[in-house]
């Protein structure tokens, strides 16, 4: 391997370098950068010819100059595995923070990944359980599923992530998830909440942490996810783990995108954001799945904010063409001071259906579901109703609706942050709020069912 | 390193070197190449194609990932144009977008895709039974059928000659044959064997291309009987989640009275593709109770999968649909989503460093959505069969936002719009397609059809349903704001045959045995049962009876059983005359 260093770089520009005369460098290669004694920096080759080399640093540029010293080291960006992984926190790049002993890899991994092959995925269909009542009830999340939370800034979603890593297992089976967290662009303070967290209820033990902070550089928020993926595979197909894969956030995430491409003189897609970006997204959150013949299964929570609360912003929008559905978190609620503040209305789990029943939930399950969704949807519009005309102009069947979306706010969506409700319990919430509505009015529900579970109180 | 320079020398067409590289984008250098060349590059031989020529150097879009590759590795210029391979074995493969088989690359690689693999798109093994039609001495032209391979119990794959071939058969043989072995000789000496090769961005050749003048039956009542679609026309549905595009592209793969259908999962979610890939293979026939992939070919490019192989995995698709229509066959096409494609086109644009157009796409999307489209139709092959290619695109615009350009591209294109409707959906009104949205602009062109072979009151009663429906729409505006009582009473008995229109016509259960499937003969009973009673309802009104009394007799519903009954016939009479003697009540007790 030629080690060669060389000190002709020619041109620097927001966190790029531009070196030429080397030898020939392969694309993607890891480059260390000696700025001085002491300081050497990691990038990666982001184009590469015969006369130019372009890299990307990602510990940033300040105070590099013209005579930094490029060393090239003939591979590609690896995170070295093992079991050993579990426990630890890492950095945004791969390297513990922890003040724990290093880790001695089993395996060099690739961090970029491959594309599972469509053909070798399975279906996901197990039912997690959550322990919230408004993700377990209507939007199932089930294994294998990637399900992002679409929340904007000053809302609790850091917390709603952590207590679905707390409390996430699969039903009638007592193996917990392991869970993998990747924070980019957090703030320290953040930071500190989470490990402390994780510390406190033990989930530290089953855990792997990669966290980039917000003064970290925003190149290596690029491969932190990847990093975490990389860590998550491993878990899930060498280790026959069931891997819940928590990223936060990838708002942040696709900020560095969009800097970088900046940074390279790309021509801009929709608000800046490059043209790649759906492309980048996918390889990330299509790193979710389970595969035949394999026993662990690698589940994505990725969370986003919204910039301006907006839901058709590039981010959010590429984010659900690729994930299978959304959680969205609402700001009204949050000010009525509800936890947590999910908006059941704007909120979908694509893969809902396949893991819910009698075989896997309870029959009553779906129905209930439809029947909340109807009963809520009605019930707010008529809240607009109300603001114009008054209540007392409301029909019977109106002022029930409208009192039952206040009771599915309060009781079915507030819970405790450490309440953990099984999916039995969940329905048996639901099935008391519905208790206020005559049955001929729950039209999403068969007789069958009703007479079983419904019991109406004037 | 003297010898490797007079290799280089010798072979100076075909070889060169990587200069650059830059994400799927490599430069190359010192080889000679013409447009859309397939060419091997670096160590690893990954698959790429030429994009565009500059001074002596070429730029190619490479199909897998370039990470690790290095300027100076070799760059291998095959000289043949990206191809597929077409014969027998296409059917029920799975393939990804550049024809390569899924399962396949499973055996080689395990369970993720690894780069630089080569697999055969056919089964070089396999023997088939060929059965010869033509004898010694026969004079054939490029797209003659020589022979015959029962390829699926279902279907019957000719063998036709390539295209450019002319001549007299030399030597014809008899018996199995792999795809690559010689079936005939030509007196020139040009030698056939089953399987052909053909470029995937040249439409196949035909002799001349047919008006739409014969409808895709497709046994859901509201597409054969509103919004029809003809062979070899083109379709877009927009795909808004939960709005049951999958279920509606599913009942025309089944029941369509195409005979290939070619699937194409491009860009989308890999779970949602192995739904897909799992599903199909279980759906059954229902014409002949076999599996319904002895009649499919399915191409699956998942999103995270390269960029530049979902751009190819159309043309992929539309030259094996072409394949098949050349055969005689007609063939549906489903594209999903057309909307990944055109994003792939965008991303290749923009690391090309292209000019870009209206959102970052290129500015020649318009044209090569076209393109695309325009290789759908009914066509007279060389071979004087008839065949088509009917072509049903899912368009998922970002945010919903129908003015995006892909949408409003594809829209000026296509002639036919199914919109699907997620509000229908929820009201479990299911095909959940918005009557009043859709549209068919071959609707003109194949009334004649419907005239001459179902009914000559086709297009009337066609006409008639659809104004009833436009002025439901109205009507419900002001109910919403009067209340039905307060509406005329001509009016509120108008809702009521909406109503039953809405729900006995366009309303169709694709999971039950009988309604999945209507004839066109049972679609125009229906129609024309409810519109008849429509004339009787109005007439009763005339002589004096309450509006709310004929919008509640009992009998109107029973129309609803001729769905879910074989004999459709008898159920209508028996409704129509219980109708009219409630009705004749009625007029009797003013």
């Amino acid at each position: 391997m030629n080690y060669k260093e060389y000190k002709t770089i020619k041109k620097i520009k927001g966190d790029l370098l531009f070196v030429e005369k080397t030898h020939l460098i392969s694309y993607g290669e890891i480059v260390k950068i000696k700025v001085g004694a002491g300081d050497i920096r990691l990038g990666q080759v982001l184009d590469t010819s015969k006369d130019l080399v372009v890299i990307q640093s990602f510990e940033g540029t300040s105070g590099i100059d013209k005579s930094a010293s490029i060393r090239f080291l003939g591979e590609t960006m690896k995170f070295g595995v093992s079991e050993d992984i579990l426990g630890r926190i890492f950095n945004g790049r791969g390297v513990p923070i922890d003040k724990g002993p290093d880790i001695i890899a089993k395996e060099e991994l690739d961090v970029n990944g491959a594309a599972i092959n469509p053909y070798s995925r399975i279906s996901p269909a197990d039912f997690i359980q959550t322990g919230i009542s408004t993700i377990d009830t209507m939007n199932t999340l089930v294994r294998g599923q990637k399900l992002p939370i679409f929340s904007a800034s000053g809302l609790p979603h850091n917390d709603i992530a952590l207590q679905v890593a707390r409390q996430a297992k699969v039903k009638n089976q007592k193996e917990e998830f392991a869970v993998v967290f990747a924070a980019m662009g957090i703030t320290n303070e953040e930071a500190h909440k989470f490990i402390k967290e994780f510390e406190t209820t033990g989930a530290l033990s089953r855990s792997v942490v990669f966290l980039n902070l917000a003064n970290d550089p925003a190149v290596e928020r690029i491969v932190t996810p990847r990093m975490a993926l990389t860590a998550a595979e491993y878990l899930a197909y060498e280790k026959d783990m069931h891997v819940l894969v928590i990223l936060t956030d990838m708002t942040n995430y696709c900020e560095s995108l969009r800097q970088m491409s900046a940074a390279r003189e790309e021509i801009p897609g929709r608000r800046g954001y490059p043209g790649y970006m759906y492309t980048d997204l996918a390889s990330i959150y299509e790193r979710a799945g389970m595969i035949k013949g394999k026993k662990g299964s690698v589940t994505q929570m990725p969370i986003l904010t919204m910039p301006g609360d907006d839901i058709t912003h590039p981010i959010p929008d590429l984010t659900g063409y690729i994930t299978e559905g959304q959680i969205v978190l609402d700001r009204e609620l949050h000010r009525k001071g509800i936890y947590p503040n999910i908006d059941v209305l704007l909120s979908l789990s694509r893969l809902m259906n396949s893991g819910i029943g009698a075989a896997k939930t309870r029959e009553d399950h779906k129905q209930v579901s439809d029947q909340l969704y109807a009963n809520y949807a009605e019930g707010k519009d008529l809240r607009g109703l109300v603001a114009i005309v008054g209540e007392e102009s409301l029909s019977e069947k109106d002022k029930r609706l409208l009192k039952f979306a206040d009771m599915f706010e309060d009781k079915f969506v507030r819970q405790d942050y450490y309440e953990n409700r099984d999916i039995e319990k969940t329905l048996d919430i639901a099935w008391e709020i519905m208790s206020t509505i005559p049955p001929d009015e729950l039209t999403r529900i068969s007789p069958d069912t009703k007479k079983k579970y419904h019991k109406y109180k004037r | 390193m003297k010898k490797k320079k007079r290799d280089n020398m010798e072979t100076k067409q075909n070889t060169g070197e990587i200069y650059r590289i830059s994400g799927p984008v490599i430069t190359a250098e010192g080889l000679s190449a013409k447009m859309h060349d397939v060419v091997k590059v670096g160590n690893e031989k990954l698959i790429g194609e030429v994009i565009q020529i500059e001074d002596n150097r070429i730029i190619i879009q490479v199909y897998e990932e370039t990470t690790g590759i290095k300027p100076g590795e070799p760059v291998e210029n095959t000289g043949l144009p990206l191809s597929v391979e077409l014969g027998p074995g296409l059917l029920k493969s799975i393939y990804d977008g550049i024809q390569r088989p899924l399962p396949e690359l499973e055996k080689q690689t395990g369970n993720f895709i690894k780069r630089g693999v080569v697999v055969n798109s056919l089964d070089r093994n396999k023997k088939w039974d060929f059965v010869p039609t033509v004898k010694k001495g026969d004079a054939i032209e490029g797209g003659a059928i020589i022979g015959t391979v029962q390829e699926t119990e279902t279907i019957k794959h000719m063998i036709m000659v390539p295209p450019k071939m002319k001549g007299a058969i030399k030597t014809i043989e008899k018996g199995k044959f792999k795809v690559e072995d010689v079936i005939a000789e030509l007196d020139g000496g040009e030698k056939i064997t089953l399987m052909q090769k053909w470029p995937i961005r040249h439409p196949r050749p035909t002799k001349e291309k047919m008006p739409p003048e014969v409808p895709l039956i497709t046994g859901m009542r509201i597409l054969d009987a509103l919004f029809p679609l003809a062979k070899g026309g083109t379709a877009a549905i927009p795909g808004p989640f939960g709005a049951g595009k999958t279920v509606t592209q599913q009942s025309l793969a089944k029941y369509s009275d195409a005979k290939i259908v070619v699937y194409i999962g491009c860009g989308e979610r890999g779970n949602e593709m192995t739904e897909v890939l799992t599903e199909f293979p279980e759906l059954e026939d229902p014409k002949t109770g076999k599996p319904l992939m002895n009649r499919t070919v399915l191409i699956a490019n998942t999103s995270n999968m390269p960029v530049a192989a979902r751009e190819a995995s159309v043309y992929t698709g539309i030259t094996i649909a072409e394949y098949f229509r050349d055969m005689g066959y007609d063939v549906s096409l489903m594209a999903d989503s057309t909307s990944r494609w055109a994003e792939s086109m965008r991303e290749i644009s923009s690391r090309l460093e292209e000019m870009p157009g209206e959102e970052g796409y290129p500015p020649y999307l318009g044209s090569k959505l076209a393109e695309f489209y325009e290789r759908a139709g009914r066509c007279v092959g060389l071979n004087d069969k008839i065949g088509s290619v009917t072509v049903i695109g899912a368009v998922s615009p970002p945010g919903g936002d129908f003015s995006e350009p892909v949408t409003q591209n594809t829209l000026r294109i296509v002639k036919v719009f199914w919109a699907l409707d997620a509000k229908l959906s929820s009201r479990r009104h299911y095909p959940s397609i918005n009557w009043l949205q859709s549209y068919s602009l071959y609707k003109k062109t194949l009334d004649p059809w419907y005239d001459k072979n179902v009914d000559s009151k086709w297009s009337e009663l066609n006409n008639e349903a659809m104004k009833i429906l436009q002025e439901e729409e109205k009507l419900q505006e002001l109910v919403q704001l009067v209340g039905s009582d307060a509406l005329p009473e001509r009016q509120q008995v108008t809702l009521e045959i909406a109503r039953l229109l809405r729900e006995f016509m366009l309303q169709q259960n694709a999971f039950h045995k009988t309604d999945a499937y209507c004839s066109l003969d049972k679609t125009k009973e229906i129609l024309n049962t409810i519109l008849w009673v429509g004339q009787k309802a109005y007439a009763a009104l005339d002589k004096g009876v309450r509006a709310r009394d004929i919008v509640a007799i009992e009998s109107r519903n029973t129309i609803s059983e001729a769905k879910f009954n074989e004999d459709y016939k008898k159920v209508l009479d028996k409704a129509k005359k219980n109708i009219e003697a409630e009705l004749k009540k009625l007029v009797e007790d003013i």
